[in-house]
């Protein structure tokens, strides 16, 4: 299933397609149109933009001034806040979908995080660079360095990531705190889905990054 | 050593300030004996007036109204020259053609509040029981309770639904009543540098003005208009402490430093030696030309007592529960008399309340007075959460 053959299906224009980041489409694409959605980590509000054309009614926390400040400018509704610190003071089930799009490993507690958002919302969206991607393990392997990717070209010493994980990882996480995964998707390096279906071991190789729709299951 | 000026007397004399206190040279609603305001008291106070100003045309659904609601001793001349002192609209840089508050666009409101001096009904006017001036005899007043006499100039004007409520500071204190009081008539907020419930040291700095302006032998137990006196001195102290606190110590240290005012040498007296005494007996000196002392005590008691959670259980949240209007909190990093932690915990409430709400920090080191300068950042995000609510609003008209 490609986002391209699907977007356009679901009310996306050629044009928007191609304007928009792939793996935002992917997410944009699990959210159910009408539905209310809390973005954390927003950013500069890209994905919110792209909610808001599918009648989703869109919130965001972003930690940067200068990405708030960006969002309040485009009209979105955005505070200043800090995932690992302000989940706590939103009540129970106050949005259908919340989503973590490429912070997950910015996050202090990420187990908290995850449990936060899976308390918030009824269903979250989880996106993350795999670091069980091969280009990764070549560079410890090889050139004995921590990795760095386009997506993540900071050094080991001055990044603002420091819970990385591996998609193997996550999905154990998952099963840890009873997360029922209902979508899992491994996107190549340029952000495209792998189009087949794949055992996992080659998504944690060949994904570089992993986008995961969940929603509260039976502790297992 | 020689003599040591203290603040002089005013150059305005007090009748042309008493003047605009019952003839204001604005627009002037009156609410005659069968229309009291209900004040928080417990008094209904009957006949009053409110002053205000307007901008801009009605549109004709009367969805495109704009309340600018005044700080502490700001008035209903938000973006014309001001009849006693001359100079701009407090907010001009905000307001006007090409602003982001534009009268192209907008209807624009502003009224000086009930307790005012500037022509709406407060201790300077003349209480019509007696003849003389209200003085103390006026009742406390509260900030609900300035809202509610806005709310009747707003039905006075023929608007339902404001499009949008702003202010800063007491006027952002303003906005937020507006929206528990009224959310059904608030259709989008915008709240500057405020809270919703004055803090401790707050309330301690306003006493500390107060009682400057009590110890003023021309005072008079608050009978001095009828002596023809005005405690000029001690309200000057009032604004001095008051406006120290405007300020940030990075924003007085860039502007005076240590610098001496027109010498090189210390006189060794209690002139005033740095430029940032003269600075700060010129802010008084020029405040007490067209403020009220008595007003300013009414004024500053109305932010004491301002707590919304406090009229709801303690529970903030539920004053916005299920609140549809927009809100747009804005907050500055070097603001230390409404910091940043107090906008937090209201956006916290906002969002707990599931109310549509955006928030940004702006950084600047020219502290609580940020809100009132030139400050772009500020007014980009003004003008956007403003277009955006007039989309969801259906206004049309030229962006500015």
């Amino acid at each position: 299933m490609s986002v391209q053959e699907v977007l356009p299906l679901n009310g996306f224009t050629a044009e928007q397609s191609a304007h928009f980041r792939a793996d935002h489409l992917l997410v944009a694409e699990m959210v159910k149109p009408g539905s209310k959605v809390l973005d954390v980590g927003c950013g500069d509000g890209d994905l919110l933009q792209l909610l808001e054309m599918r009648r989703v009614d869109g919130r965001g926390i972003e930690l940067s001034r200068e990405g708030v400040n960006r969002c309040v400018a485009k009209g979105l509704a955005v505070v200043q806040g800090d995932a690992d610190t302000d989940l706590v003071n939103y009540p129970d089930d106050a949005f259908d979908y919340v989503i973590l799009s490429q912070t997950l490993q910015a996050t202090r507690q990420p187990r908290v995080v995850l449990e936060n958002l899976l308390r918030i919302g009824r269903r979250a969206i989880v996106s993350f660079p795999n670091f069980g991607f091969w280009k990764m393990r070549l560079q410890l392997l090889i050139g004995g360095h921590m990795p760095r990717t386009e997506n993540l070209p900071a050094s080991w010493y001055d990044t603002a990531n420091i819970h990385f994980c591996t998609i193997k990882d996550f999905v154990e996480l998952c099963d840890a705190i009873g997360v029922k995964m209902e979508r899992a998707e491994a996107l190549d390096l340029y952000g495209r889905p792998l189009r087949l279906r794949l055992p996992w071991w080659v998504w944690n190789m060949f994904g570089e990054q992993g986008v995961f729709l969940l929603s509260r299951g039976g502790r297992k | 050593m020689g003599s040591v000026k203290s603040i002089p007397s005013p150059a305005i004399s007090a009748d042309e300030r008493s003047h605009e206190v019952d003839h204001p040279s604005s627009q002037v609603a009156r609410f005659g004996a069968d229309q009291p305001l209900r004040l928080d008291c417990g008094v209904d106070l009957a006949p009053f007036q409110i002053a205000y100003q307007t901008y801009g045309e009605l549109n004709a659904d009367r969805s495109n109204a704009v309340l600018i609601c005044h700080a502490l001793t700001g008035d209903q001349h938000v973006a014309n020259l001001h009849p006693v002192t001359g100079k701009p609209g407090w907010w001009d840089t905000l307001v006007g053609p090409g602003r982001p508050i534009d009268p192209s666009r907008y209807f624009i409101i502003c009224s000086n509040v009930i307790g005012g001096c500037m022509g709406s009904t407060g201790p300077a006017s003349i209480n019509p029981a007696t003849g003389k001036v209200w003085g103390l005899d006026f009742p406390v007043i509260t900030i609900p309770d300035m809202v509610r006499a806005q709310a009747m100039l707003i039905d006075r004007l023929g608007i339902d639904t404001l499009f949008a409520v702003v202010g800063g500071s007491m006027g952002g204190m303003q906005v937020l009543q507006w929206t528990a009081a009224y959310p059904a008539r608030v259709f989008s907020a915008l709240a500057i540098a405020c809270s919703t419930r004055h803090s401790a040291q707050n309330i301690a700095f306003h006493e500390l003005g107060r009682q400057a302006v009590m110890a003023d032998p021309d005072w008079h137990n608050g009978g001095y208009a009828d002596r023809g006196l005005h405690p000029h001195r001690g309200l000057a102290v009032a604004r001095m402490a008051a406006h120290i606190t405007y300020l940030s110590d990075a924003a007085l240290h860039r502007k005076f430093g240590r610098r001496m005012q027109d010498r090189e040498l210390p006189t060794f007296s209690f002139d005033a030696d740095f430029q940032v005494e003269s600075y700060l007996r010129y802010q008084g000196s020029s405040f007490v030309e067209r403020f009220d002392a008595n007003s300013y005590l009414y004024l500053t008691r109305a932010m004491d007592y301002f707590d919304i959670a406090a009229d709801h259980g303690g529970v903030l949240a539920k004053a916005f529960a299920g609140i549809q209007t927009r809100f747009c909190v804005v907050s500055f990093t070097s603001d230390w008399l409404f910091p940043t932690s107090e906008s937090r915990a209201l956006v916290h409430a906002l969002n707990a309340s599931s109310a549509r709400v955006s928030f940004a920090e702006i950084e600047t080191d020219r502290g609580h007075d940020a809100f009132l300068l030139d400050v772009p950042e500020f007014f980009d995000i003004s003008r956007a959460f403003l277009q955006s609510a007039g989309k969801a609003r259906g206004l049309t008209g030229k962006d500015s």
